[in-house]
């Protein structure tokens, strides 16, 4: 009998995201006074998230360890740039930079930094996205509320990226400050143009990580064991394969009488294998856009050196450089996080 | 009001070559308490899952108001409240803020959920609770906060998936009555799933009992029974001695035996009468053994042994429930 009005359709007013929401309840038309700001659903999941993530000990742990870290960094660069100005090394255009990629020699400067410390946040930030929600119970009764499914894997990843880049700029503008500050060079805008397309780079490194710990989140029940499946893969990565890499190496190596081809392919095949590694990836990427004296990533032949200008590369030049490099980063993250989107579509959601 | 709110036609769900729902087809209409009872592992919660969409059907349609589960899910779950089994809520948010993340989740303005919440919360008796951690509630409070969190969206139907599970006893007769006063109140209609037939046979309009992916039997208690048993609900078992008779030939045999059948079934009482070699299966509305034994040491048989069964509700349970649990 009231179901005449209950299947009468209205298209509400768009909401800020600009979505329409369809609407076939009358009870939300009788309720809910108009003109009431609601915020979309998916919003609403991704604001949640934020704030967990924001409260949780293990984001204040994290946040303090890169924040000592920075600065760290900021006193190694710093001290190195005072051994470097009194130099012939102050003529360099590139001064700023040198903040980012000197060190005094005590302890590695930012970027090494971040491709180490980089892993273990997106890690923590990701290895219970999915399987807590399932022990807790909270994942089959939140499914059952008029959401889609990929809102949740969407929101989880979405958030966690919200915080990732938040840290990264401020704390990447941050050293920025406390350099111009205490040294009084201001940084060009190719330098500034530098630095945030590093900042960038890192922001998609560490999603890497933590698209891997989403993935693992959703394969395994237990929160322990997909973050214990995370730090192996990064221990692998890290320590490991570079043996391995090292054992092939020595294995293959090219007798003393062997050709220069022989020679340049032997070097180009170490280097492939080599990139594999996401962090490889990373550091080539963020050292050619940080020091911008880098003309390749591979060996070169006497004949493609011969006529060069020894000098800078422009910022362009060098973006072209690392291209490679940034798409096979962002492939590597986006196959992560369409594996584990398909695998969490595809899960049967139980309660507990 | 005999409109139909939820409807499955011939709904199917396989695991490999495990069956867990087999051709399930059951309408519940709209205002009625309804009970889905059933052993552990019967296929009860993968039968909610369908209906809320969450899980596809391998063969079937549900349809939850005339709007298919499975293609529409979303304006299902919008009209649905779901309570899944042993719920849980996120432990650092108060009872207040996991029903505002709901609201929120549903749409919902939050001066308007605020208000509604803190009423529901009142009603559901954890007014003053509502400033307490989630983690800190214990499994009845969690259960109340559980029914609140499902009538905050203001569902037509509400499907509550074992609810009365890890309650102490008084809590559960709490929580029951609760959810009839809070169901009846709305008109709302509300599908229940256990495997406690004892606690929830008293609020149930129409039960369906629910074995091994199939509906074996529907209906009110009374019905219920009558069916499973056959309006036999006593059972007598006599074996009776026809070779006391000496001489007697097979015809013979077979004509005493048919005297003796129809004088049984002439005893007031007596419904059924099934002779089985030297055994008579006797089917009565009561307990009629006295007569019976009288009428065959009358009509000169003898008798060598008397069996009585009875049937109640903890046959129901023995012959579907607990079997079952065994037999796995």
């Amino acid at each position: 009998m009231s179901n005449t009005s209950n299947n009468i359709q209205r298209i509400e007013r768009p909401n800020r995201t600009g979505i329409f929401r369809l609407s076939g309840n009358s009870f939300a038309m009788r309720r809910y006074r108009t003109g009431e700001r609601v915020i979309h659903p998916f919003r609403v999941i991704v604001n949640k998230e934020m704030s967990d993530q924001i409260r949780s000990w293990r984001f204040i742990i994290l946040l303090s360890l890169i924040a000592l870290t920075c600065l760290a960094s900021v006193y190694t660069g710093l001290s190195g740039i005072g051994a470097k100005m009194k130099s012939a090394d102050s003529g360099n255009p590139f001064f700023f930079l040198l903040l980012f990629t000197t060190s005094d020699g005590t302890l590695p400067p930012f970027f090494v930094f971040v491709s180490f410390l980089g892993p273990l946040l997106g890690i923590s930030l990701g290895f219970d996205a999915i399987n807590s929600e399932q022990s807790r119970g909270t994942l089959s009764r939140v499914l059952a509320q008029p959401i889609h499914r990929d809102y949740i894997i969407n929101a989880k990843f979405l958030a966690a990226l919200n915080i990732i880049s938040v840290m990264f700029f401020s704390l990447g503008f941050l050293v920025m400050g406390a350099g111009l500050i205490l040294t009084g060079i201001p940084p060009t805008p190719e330098e500034f143009l530098r630095v945030v397309f590093f900042i960038l780079i890192s922001i998609l490194y560490v999603s890497f990580w933590l698209n891997l710990s989403i993935l693992f989140s959703v394969r395994f029940r237990q929160p322990a064991t997909s973050a214990l499946a995370g730090i192996a893969i990064w221990l692998f990565f890290t320590v490991f394969y570079n043996i391995i890499v090292s054992l092939i190496a020595r294995a293959a190596t090219p007798s003393a009488t062997a050709s220069a081809q022989q020679v340049a392919g032997y070097q180009e095949m170490i280097l492939n294998m080599l990139r594999i590694l996401p962090s490889q990836l990373y550091s080539d990427a963020t050292t050619t856009l940080l020091v911008p004296t880098v003309r390749s990533l591979g060996p070169l032949t006497m004949d493609q050196i011969v006529g060069t200008i020894p000098g800078p590369l422009p910022f362009g030049q060098s973006l072209l450089l690392v291209w490679p490099q940034i798409t096979g980063l962002i492939a590597a993250t986006i196959l992560c996080f369409v594996l584990s989107y398909i695998s969490f579509m595809k899960k049967e959601i139980r309660s507990r | 009001m005999d409109q139909i709110i939820i409807e499955l036609i011939s709904l199917t769900k396989k695991y490999g070559s495990f069956t867990a729902v087999d051709n399930l087809n059951l309408t519940i209409r709209k205002g009625e308490i309804f009970g889905l009872l059933g052993p552990n592992g019967a296929g009860k919660s993968t039968t909610i899952l369908m209906m809320l969409g969450l899980t596809d059907p391998t063969s079937g349609s549900v349809k939850v108001s005339d709007i298919n589960s499975t293609t529409n899910p979303l304006e299902v779950k919008r009209r649905v409240g779901y309570l899944p089994e042993d719920v849980g809520f996120y432990d650092n948010y108060t009872g207040l803020e996991n029903l505002l993340y709901t609201a929120s989740l549903n749409s919902m303005p939050l001066s308007t959920a605020k208000h509604e919440a803190e009423h529901l919360l009142e009603k559901v008796g954890l007014g003053n609770e509502k400033v307490k951690k989630a983690g800190k509630y214990s499994r009845g409070m969690r259960q109340r906060l559980g029914l609140a969190d499902v009538l905050i969206k203001n569902p037509e139907v509400i499907i509550l998936d074992e609810p009365t599970l890890g309650i102490d006893p008084k809590g559960v007769e709490e929580f029951l009555k609760l959810i009839v006063t809070l169901s009846r109140e709305e008109g709302r209609t509300v599908l229940l799933s256990s495997h406690h037939l004892h606690q929830v046979q008293e609020i149930c309009d129409r039960i369906g009992l629910f074995v091994g992916g199939r509906l074996i039997a529907e209906g009110d208690i009374q019905s219920l029974s009558q069916k499973l048993f056959s309006e036999e609900p006593f059972k007598i078992e006599a074996g009776i001695n026809l070779s006391s008779q000496k001489g007697a030939d097979l015809s013979e045999e077979n004509s005493i035996n048919h005297t003796l059948v129809n004088s049984l079934k002439a005893v007031s009482g007596v419904i059924n009468v099934e002779p089985v070699d030297n055994v008579l299966h006797i089917g009565c509305t009561r307990d009629v053994t006295e007569e019976i034994v009288r009428t065959i040491v009358g009509s000169g048989t003898g008798i060598t042994f008397l069996n009585k069964k009875e049937y109640g509700l903890n046959d129901i349970y023995n012959r579907y429930f607990e079997g079952v649990e065994n037999h796995e």
